[in-house]
């Protein structure tokens, strides 16, 4: 049986800028008139999005595409469902390929819920016919059987999402390509979408499924393949992919110091740069472990080569399923600091209780502000924080009671006076 | 890249996406406005009267013995749809840039679709003209039966048009502010307020060359029985026509493969 995908030395170059300084008219006459004959010479740095990527995929495998952000992961998608072009190599598909890059994909505010149905079941490529069978379908698996006459712009985002999501995955595709669509949503929501895809594998069907959910991933997917700076680094079974991927990342484990400086997946003009991270405890000594309802400092170690007018420093933290629980910076606390020389510096995010369940958290880290940034690091590095006994009933804290964990007690004037537990047993 | 006859039947495989933007367009176009779709109506019997003022009344422009407000306003209609589905076409690629950049059709699509989405205007705005012959008494022959024919080449002339516009507007966002002045320059070189037989003679090759010439010129012929329809004016610019549409789609398909990148 033929491959469902195969793609062969498969490489995307972007010209950076080229919608800046070569979109005008008047540039591209200049250079023609310039250089009549050299014509199509593009100004600006190449960047090199995918380089030489090879693989197969077979009908009926479901397939994780993981990596950090900006490794490419996302071109590969754009190229394979056709919304962008290779600059060179092959790609063969057999089957009507869909993707639910981004889903509601041109609704229309003024339109209702069942005319954005047609209009973007349209758009992915459904005929009127089978959109009309599966009408039912859709409206039942977004519940919003109620709103499908009102126009969408009454909708809430939750809505919207949910619709979106069922015109897709009622779209019958041979290959399904999905980016990141579960990181929005509610819990409930969510799952209907891990279940619905779980489904798709019974169906036979192809899916490449691009997330940061490791738990997702290795979830549904059987095989995975890795993609770093461009390139296939790793392509093989999904927990042993999933395995070598976590180890790159810098685990606060290992130690309570991380150095930032190797770190290459950075943005940024690099007029400043995170040199390293640190987490301290309440002493200001570093530690290695971290609780639920700790009082931590994070301290960010940077360096900057050239004066700054105004130092803008922040963190952004997400959790695993991609949400961003929370997110800080000196201008919001109003700790603002202008004329910075050049040199190296440090700067302490104090944090009084930390307020996060157990579990896995990434930092991203930014300095600068909007459009020049002088350096960003994107779910640069992991922090785990660990179950508490914070109120020392020897009953810990989990992930499953939630996402906040609130600074609280109970209590009642009216209830006899509460007793330990070891009391009464003794 | 996909061989042109491949790329032309998947745009054919799409033609139902195209009938949903159209749709789209008409249903949106007018919401949320007072009037309504009277604007259709409202745009060239407008520019009639003014025109009338101006140009019949006070600019004394022949119009070859037919009354110069109807003599304008048949030509009005056609030049309405044509300027109205160019600018729409034009700016249908970069109105629709999140589309372009997160899913894949035929891009071919979204131009096509600004141009049809005028045609119930140019049906509406027809209408009227069946008052204003009423009302100056003129009696149409068979003739008339050409005058909803004669949209189907102007339709593949704004499409034609509107295909390299809308594929130079993604790459050079000049043509956005270029594309009004285009307009009303095109309207100045077509006979929309004067008659073609009012061109010079030496200028006349030239005027023919403007498929708009041969096509406005017909769709006026078709009411007035006074006027027959020159056929070879009108076989002129259907050729004229005919080469626009063709090299529109080879330079559209060229141009497609960076859309995306580029917007």
């Amino acid at each position: 049986m033929k491959p469902a995908i195969e793609v062969t030395d498969l490489t995307k170059r972007y010209i950076l800028g080229q919608n800046k300084a070569d979109g005008m008219l008047r540039e591209a006459l200049v250079g023609f008139l310039k250089n009549p004959f050299g014509a199509g010479k593009k100004k600006g740095k190449p960047l090199l999005a995918l380089g030489g990527v090879n693989f197969s995929i077979n009908r009926g495998e479901v397939v994780g595409i993981i990596g950090r952000n900006g490794a490419g992961k996302s071109t590969l998608l754009k190229v394979l469902s056709r919304i962008t072009y290779p600059t060179s190599g092959k790609i063969q598909v057999n089957g009507r390929i869909a993707s639910l890059l981004e889903v509601g994909t041109g609704f229309h505010e003024e339109l209702t819920g069942r005319e954005n149905v047609f209009l973007n079941g349209s758009i992915m490529g459904m005929s009127r016919k089978e959109i009309a069978s599966r009408m039912k379908e859709i409206e039942e698996f977004a519940g919003v059987e109620k709103f499908m006459d009102t126009p969408i712009k009454r909708y809430s985002s939750g809505m919207r999402l949910r619709l979106g999501f069922a015109v897709a995955a009622h779209l019958d595709p041979d290959i399904l390509l999905v980016d990141e669509v579960l990181a929005v949503g509610d819990i409930e929501f969510q799952k209907k979408c891990l279940k619905t895809m779980d489904d798709l594998r019974g169906g036979g069907r192809t899916v490449l499924f691009v997330s940061h959910n490791m738990a997702a991933v290795e979830n549904l997917c059987q095989r995975c393949i890795w993609i770093d700076n461009g390139k296939v680094r790793m392509d093989g079974p999904a927990d042993d992919v999933i395995k070598a991927y976590m180890s790159t990342f810098l685990n606060l484990k290992q130690s309570g110091g991380v150095d930032l400086r190797s770190i290459e997946s950075r943005t940024g003009n690099g007029e400043g740069r995170f040199t390293g991270i640190e987490f301290l405890d309440k002493e200001g000594q570093t530690v290695n472990f971290i609780c639920s309802g700790d009082s931590i400092t994070i301290r960010l170690h940077f360096e900057t080569s050239v004066t700054l007018s105004e130092l803008r420093i922040g963190i952004e933290v997400h959790n695993e399923t991609g949400l961003r629980v929370t997110s800080s910076n000196n201008f919001l606390t109003g700790y603002e600091v202008f004329q910075l020389a050049p040199g190296k510096w440090s700067i302490d995010w104090e944090i009084d209780f930390l307020n996060f369940m157990p579990g896995s958290y990434n930092l991203s880290l930014w300095l600068g502000w909007w459009e020049n940034f002088q350096d960003v690091l994107k779910h640069a590095v992991i922090l785990d924080v660990q179950t508490s006994d914070y109120f020392k009933t020897g009953r810990g804290i989990e992930s499953r009671y939630g996402l906040l964990f609130l600074p609280s007690r109970w209590k009642s004037d009216t209830l006899p006076a509460p007793v330990s537990r070891s009391d009464v047993n003794a | 890249m996909p061989n042109f006859k491949d790329w032309l039947l998947e745009n054919w495989r799409y033609r139902e996406l195209i009938f949903f933007m159209v749709w789209r367009d008409i249903k949106v176009r007018y919401k949320q406005t007072l009037l309504g779709a009277a604007w259709a109506v409202i745009q060239p019997l407008f520019t009639m009267i003014v025109f009338t003022l101006f140009f019949g009344n006070l600019g004394r422009i022949p119009s070859d013995g037919i009354p110069y407000p109807i003599f304008s306003y048949s030509a009005l209609v056609a030049w309405t749809y044509f300027s109205t589905a160019l600018s729409y076409s034009g700016n249908s690629l970069v109105g629709n840039s999140n589309l372009l950049t997160k899913v894949y059709f035929p891009r071919a699509s979204l131009p096509a679709s600004a141009v049809l989405s005028g045609v119930p205007d140019f049906l509406l705005a027809s209408l009227i003209l069946v008052g204003l012959m009423g009302y100056y008494h003129i009696a149409p022959s068979w003739a008339i039966l050409l005058w909803p024919v004669l949209l189907i080449p102007l339709i593949f002339l704004a499409l034609g048009v509107g295909l390299f516009l809308s594929a130079l507007n993604v790459k050079f966002r000049d043509i956005k502010y270029a594309l009004p002045f285009i307009v009303q320059l095109m309207m100045f070189l077509s006979p929309v307020i004067y008659p073609a037989s009012m061109v010079p003679e030496r200028y006349r090759v030239l005027a023919a060359l403007n498929p708009l010439t041969g096509i406005l010129e017909a769709f006026r012929s078709s009411l007035f029985p006074a006027r027959t329809v020159d056929w070879k004016l009108l076989g002129i610019s259907l050729l004229v026509t005919a080469i626009i549409f063709v090299s529109g789609l080879l330079f559209f398909r060229k141009a497609e493969s960076d859309f995306a990148d580029v917007i």
